[in-house]
């Protein structure tokens, strides 16, 4: 997080002339380049306070009640509705080969491995990514964030490390949650839907997980609450342009953590079977 | 209310300067805002300075509490170098600086009273030991009433108070005050002048008062906050030894334009000081 809007040294001249095509994609990707940069800068540093005092622990359990216990119904719906429409999906086909028992694995596969932390992620991401980005940007345009560095706070530890920390201990929590519900939801389909007993579908759910499949997820739903929250912290605290930035901001954040949730489950998934194969 | 004595002996003429600018610029993407600004307040001074809006009035006190690095130049507060330390030095320094924001910048999620009391409990203080305080200071600034109040329930000019407030309690040497009058009626802004007037007069502080209002500065240059009778009295104090100086600073182009005193300000015959008079 930078201290101050990015300050210059040299005089500029008062006449302005009209960028070229190349001076505009030149500034474009140095501004994307500083953006990484001090996103890194700033997700490290929201890990490394963590490690010092003064730690806020009252405000952790405040960002915890928010991400979690807020998060808790969306999270408990879709999860359930989740799992119950993969047991429609995937029955059907099953049904055509009489396969049916096996609906339990595929649905247990694909909730703890993926649809778990994957969709908990963009919940949480669209929920709370936002609403950090929001609460930090309008601090920073009302200047409390410059009055908390008046007397002697530092943001990054008051602001940042708190929502970062509440998150990675909420979402794996929330995943896990997800999970069960969303396997809750497929027994219920199963029983009504392909006439399948409770206690066939839930032994072969549980029956076919593995520990890396529960590694899988987990290490995912980490990887998925950093990255809300640090995109949520970042995008707040380089709003610019006042309120109408504060708007702008809380769109990009749910955008990008998104994205970013979607490319890192591609890449942990690749690496996951990658292990998977050597261990 | 126990209030300190104020300061039994005036600084010397030739003390140590409470704060300094010496050559500082400071410019962002649009360019250069402050072109080598120099000046320095001596300790218990208040400094007025004024400008019109965009001239860096109030990045001067940004700069003064260490918020904004310069991009050259140096700034001396307190004996503390502030424009080469890192941000954790200064976030040790700014502990040791008052600032009052122009809008206030109130937590607005914590209620006045835990507003006042956040740079106490920052530092560890316990809540029997910060209510006294708490108490004293919204005394201080007659908000007694407000302690439960969430700062979207109190007036604009509420807020200025109780941002002042939150700026005494930790009673700094240095009080930056940035347009604590902007947008306020001339009845609410004679309030916040007194309470300046009060500050300064009782506590002994150093101020930096940017504005835009020459009548402020003229408030805290012609009356004083007498602490026995408790009352605001035109002219010096009957202690001319003990009257603060108050000193103008005109900022024009990024630069220094005038300074000096009350008198030479109303008697100046230069066209651009003239338009601050009318």
């Amino acid at each position: 997080m930078p201290d101050a809007p990015s300050q210059v040294t040299q005089p500029h001249s008062s006449v302005r002339e009209t960028p070229s095509v190349i001076q505009i994609l030149t500034e474009a990707f140095q501004q994307f380049v500083l953006d990484v940069q001090n996103y890194a800068r700033m997700s490290a540093l929201s890990l490394a306070n963590l490690l010092t005092k003064p730690r806020y622990t009252q405000d952790t359990l405040d960002q915890m009640d928010d991400i979690g216990v807020g998060s808790l119904p969306i999270v408990l719906l879709s999860g359930f509705f989740i799992g119950a429409v993969m047991v429609l999906q995937t029955g059907q086909q099953f049904q055509r080969f009489g396969q049916v028992s096996l609906t339990g694995d595929i649905v247990s596969l694909a909730l703890v491995r993926e649809l778990g932390p994957t969709i908990t992620g963009l919940l949480v991401a669209g929920r709370c990514s936002s609403g950090i980005a929001s609460e930090l940007g309008s601090m920073l345009v009302t200047e409390q964030v410059d009055a908390m560095r008046a007397m002697g706070t530092d943001p990054s530890r008051k602001l940042i490390s708190p929502r970062v920390l509440a998150s990675i201990i909420t979402v794996p929590l929330l995943t896990t949650i997800s999970v069960f519900v969303g396997l809750l939801g497929g027994m219920v389909a199963s029983v009504f839907s392909l006439r399948l007993s409770p206690t066939t579908f839930w032994q072969r759910a549980i029956g076919i997980l593995e520990f890396s499949d529960l590694m899988q997820g987990f290490t995912k739903s980490l990887l998925f609450a950093f990255i809300l929250s640090t995109v949520g912290c970042y995008k707040g605290l380089n709003v610019r342009g006042g309120t109408q930035g504060v708007g702008r901001a809380t769109t990009q954040s749910v955008v990008v953590s998104s994205v970013m949730i979607i490319i890192a489950d591609t890449f942990l998934t690749k690496l996951a079977l990658f292990l998977a194969d050597k261990l | 209310m126990s209030l300190p004595p104020p300061s039994a002996i005036p600084p010397p003429p030739n003390a140590e300067p409470a704060l300094r600018f010496d050559d500082v610029w400071i410019g962002f993407e649009e360019g250069p805002i402050l072109r080598g600004v120099t000046f320095s307040a001596r300790p218990e001074e208040t400094l007025i300075l004024l400008g019109e809006t965009g001239t860096g009035k109030t990045l001067a006190l940004k700069l003064a509490a260490g918020l904004l690095i310069p991009d050259r130049g140096r700034i001396q507060a307190l004996g503390h170098d502030v424009s080469h330390k890192s941000e954790h030095e200064l976030l040790e320094f700014r502990r040791q600086v008052g600032f009052v924001f122009q809008e206030g910048a109130l937590f607005d999620s914590l209620t006045v009273a835990e507003n006042v009391a956040y740079r106490l409990k920052e530092d560890g203080a316990t809540d029997d030991e910060v209510a006294p305080k708490v108490q004293e200071v919204l005394r201080f600034v007659e908000l007694e009433h407000t302690m439960e109040m969430l700062p979207s329930e109190l007036s604009g000019g509420m807020r200025r108070r109780v941002s002042i407030a939150r700026a005494l309690i930790t009673r700094p040497p240095i009080v930056l005050y940035d347009s604590p009058t902007a947008g306020l009626d001339p009845i609410t802004s004679q309030t916040i002048i007194t309470l300046i007037l009060r500050l300064r007069d009782v506590y002994g502080v150093t101020a930096l008062m940017a504005t835009h209002r020459l009548q402020d500065g003229f408030a805290l240059a012609n009356f004083h906050f007498d602490p026995k009778t408790r009352t605001v009295r035109k002219g010096a104090s009957g202690d001319n030894s003990k009257q603060p100086i108050t000193r103008f600073l005109v900022l024009r182009d990024g630069r220094i334009y005038f300074e000096g005193s009350p008198e030479e300000m109303l008697r100046t015959t230069d066209p651009y000081l003239q338009r601050f008079l009318i």
